[in-house]
């Protein structure tokens, strides 16, 4: 099972990637095995403000409804509409073309992307899904 | 890999999808072991059966199956079964397997003025489904059994890739297809030969996930969800299982005739989304504002491409009342849903659709 090492996480199975101050998101390998095959894929709209931690959306998979939560604090810059077409790409490819929503974050006093400091990383998140079977 | 009724089971192999689509277009293979199988044997066996369950038992030829229900002195359903007739005095009941130590002892119970033997014959089989279109041209060079005379719901003792098996062409998929029974110690062999001999005709293991769609479009139901003890076999739909001219008396008859005279208090109706989000188990069905059923099944149909639901409706219910079922785009016309699903705190519109969702070709 991959776990990028470019990417942070968060222990409710979504990733992070940061470039300046936009972050994609998407779920993991390890969420997107686990939910089986995702079938609907319910983004946030973008202009709105999301907040780390809380629900935005939710992932339906054929067996169950999980919610997406966001892992950032910031506003909605733009979705993948390809999943409304195709939420596969969340299984066959959950950290290129299955990401889901981007968020345009705040900065710090560095002038560096504005994260939460909770965020897990790889080696961290790897252990998380071991101790979870 | 999934826990389910004590048992380790794998809810899928790979994508449920493609299993269930597998399933529909070729084949499928199936490790239902945890099933339970009750022996019931002797010279009354098939009059204790008689009194057991709703069904005539009795009245089943040798190698025929039946489906049919157990069921408490008031009604209520402890489970439904598959029966096969497998000799004279020789009857092995199937049993869910979270409802197999009721239904041992109930049946026990109920045996016990005949002279029949009832025996939790669970550890002695294990069971391999194969279902699909394709099923019986991959099974059939693998046994001496003639699967082309064998009518649905019948079954015969033979052998399957050189093991001894009691083979039936039943299944829980709404496609033709056959199960094997057979001993725990031969499984891995015949599991080995059905798949081996079934690849190269599309044939991949399928898990419960796709089991549980599968069933669902060919409009069977689950115990747990549209089956129990709260509810009689006619508000599932089924009351054609109650045998109420077979002789002799039977454990719930008199509430199940009230319950026939009087009408179902509920009524199991299909549902079709319109929406991508999926109605499932629990979620209430909204008519006017107000709750007038409950969803016992949902996921997204793989066939259909749609989300579809099974749902108790109240009698009485608006769309109980109406008979929109079977028109296509319901009976609301082209603007109106015929009710709403309320999925997660919105109410999402939804028509009544005729059970089953799927039929096969014939």
């Amino acid at each position: 099972m991959s776990v990028p090492a470019e990417l942070r996480y968060t222990p409710e199975h979504e990733w992070v990637s940061v470039e300046g101050t936009s972050a994609s998101i998407g779920i993991t390998e390890y969420a997107a095995q686990q939910l089986g095959d995702v079938v609907y894929v319910s983004l946030p709209t973008p202009g709105t403000a999301v907040t780390a931690g809380e629900p935005c959306g939710e992932v339906e998979s054929v067996k169950s409804v999980s919610d997406l939560y966001s892992p950032v604090d910031g506003e909605v810059t733009e979705v993948n509409t390809e999943l409304e077409d195709d939420p596969s790409l969340v299984n066959a490819e959950p950290y290129t073309a299955g990401w889901m929503f981007r968020v345009k974050v705040g900065q710090d006093s560095n002038g560096e992307a504005a994260l939460p400091p909770d965020l897990l990383s790889p080696a961290e998140y790897e252990e998380l899904t071991k101790s979870a079977g | 890999m999934t826990s389910f009724a004590g048992w380790q089971m794998p809810l899928r192999y790979a994508s449920e999808t493609a299993e269930h689509l597998a399933v529909r277009r070729a084949a499928g293979l199936f490790d239902l072991s945890h099933m339970g199988e009750i022996s019931v044997t002797g010279p009354d066996a098939g009059a204790a059966l008689d009194y057991a369950l709703t069904g005539q038992l009795s009245a089943a030829p040798v190698g025929r199956a039946r489906y049919t229900m157990i069921c408490a002195a008031d009604g209520g359903v402890l489970d439904d079964l598959v029966v096969y007739r497998t000799g004279p005095q020789e009857f092995l009941v199937i049993a869910n397997a979270a409802n197999t130590a009721v239904v041992h002892e109930q049946l026990r119970a109920r045996a016990s003025g005949w002279d029949a033997e009832v025996r939790d014959a669970t550890g002695d089989y294990a069971l391999i489904a194969i279902q699909g279109p394709a099923a019986a041209s991959i099974l059939a060079p693998l046994t001496e059994i003639d699967l082309s005379a064998m009518k649905y719901y019948a079954g015969a003792f033979g052998s399957v890739a050189g093991r001894r098996a009691w083979v039936a062409r039943t299944g829980y998929t709404g496609e033709d297809g056959f199960e094997v029974f057979c001993a725990p110690a031969d499984a891995a062999g015949i599991w080995e030969a059905l798949a081996a001999a079934g690849a190269p005709a599309g044939l991949i293991p399928a898990g419960l996930a796709a089991r549980d769609t599968l069933r669902l479009e060919a409009g069977m139901p689950l115990y747990g969800n549209e089956l129990g003890p709260d509810m009689t076999p006619f508000e599932a739909g089924l009351g054609r299982v109650v045998k109420f001219d077979k002789p002799g008396d039977f454990v719930g008859r008199e509430a199940l005739a009230a319950r026939a005279a009087a009408g179902p208090r509920r009524r199991l109706v299909g549902l079709t989304i319109l929406s991508r989000r999926v109605a499932r188990h629990g979620y209430p069905v909204l008519e006017d504002g107000q709750t007038s059923g409950t969803v016992t099944s949902g996921a997204p149909s793989p066939t259909l491409g749609v989300p579809i639901a099974m749902a108790y409706l109240d009698a009485g219910s608006g769309a109980d009342a109406g008979s929109g079922a079977g028109s296509g785009a319901g009976s609301g016309g082209e603007d109106k849903p015929d009710l709403f699903v309320g999925i997660r705190g919105e109410a999402v519109p939804a028509n009544l659709t005729d059970l089953p969702f799927y039929r096969r070709r014939q």
